[in-house]
């Protein structure tokens, strides 16, 4: 049952990751493609560390800290990098499809 | 200053660093208690300059609350996005949006610019030096105007209520 629901995490988990790199071929511009990876790829590794910390739960390997440490390091590091691209896009007024925000406006 | 201060400015801080440590390497071995010790003193040394003031979590039980919104609105968010990704026909709007926060603290505003970035179709982009403005990228803008509004309600008001700042 449980092994059933640690597939089904790594799968889902697999499915968002490879969606989120998707999202980055596909989108247009690079403030649109920060966004695939940001989400979609952070919660899919959220899913895949899950399945595994249940599998080695099964395993007799106790509870797996790491991977838990591992979701929390991804959720801190994950908007923090994509806050710094987007920055440095907008500093060097990366091309984009809908149009910059006023240079001025609020620097 | 004190001899604790210069050792220790953040001891909160080197209590974490210590004992991620050990989780991180699944031991309480001496060798390894001596090694995050260490790492527990020298990182905060040296990134002291990028550490603000302290900030004290005063409202925990609505940082509860806040966490599980948040895990929950990832997982929308992804959704939508992975939608937005998948279907072809889709031709998502994007556009910049300039949200008004005020937060009286740094830590505060990571976190917010944190939250944003990691929820429903949204990254934060750019805060204004006066700290009073956060430009966010919105993947698919169709209501500018609700979209602030969700923002400030649901995770300005949390962050500002949990620190109280």
């Amino acid at each position: 049952m449980f092994e059933f629901i640690s597939a089904i995490l790594i799968l889902l988990g697999a499915s968002f990751a490879l969606i989120g790199s998707i999202g980055l071929v596909r989108f247009p511009d690079i403030y649109t493609r920060l966004h695939g990876p940001t989400k979609v790829t952070t919660l899919g590794l959220g899913g895949l560390l899950l399945g595994s910390m249940i599998y080695m739960f099964l395993q007799g390997e106790g509870v797996a800290v790491r991977e838990l440490l591992i979701i929390g390091f991804l959720f801190l590091t994950a908007p923090v990098s994509a806050h710094l691209v987007a920055k440095a896009a907008l500093h060097r007024r990366c091309r984009s499809v809908c149009g910059l925000p006023d240079r001025d406006a609020d620097s | 200053m004190s001899s604790m201060k210069r050792w220790l400015p953040h001891p909160d801080v080197s209590a974490v660093l210590l004992i991620v440590w050990l989780l991180l390497n699944h031991t309480v071995s001496i060798g390894h208690l001596l090694l995050g010790a260490v790492l527990g003193v020298l990182i905060p040394k040296f990134t002291k300059r990028f550490f603000p003031e302290p900030v004290y979590i005063k409202r925990g039980a609505v940082l509860i609350r806040f966490a599980a919104t948040v895990a929950w609105d990832i997982l929308v968010a992804s959704i939508a996005v992975a939608r937005l990704t998948l279907d072809p026909r889709s031709r998502p709007a994007p556009g910049f949006a300039r949200v008004s926060v005020s937060l009286a603290d740094d830590f505060a505003l990571t976190a917010l610019a944190g939250t944003v970035s990691l929820t429903p179709g949204t990254v934060s982009a750019r805060l204004s030096p006066d700290r009073k403005h956060l430009l966010i990228h919105v993947l698919d803008l169709d209501d500018e105007s609700a979209l602030i509004q969700d923002i400030k309600q649901r995770y300005e008001a949390p962050i500002k209520e949990i620190f109280q700042c």
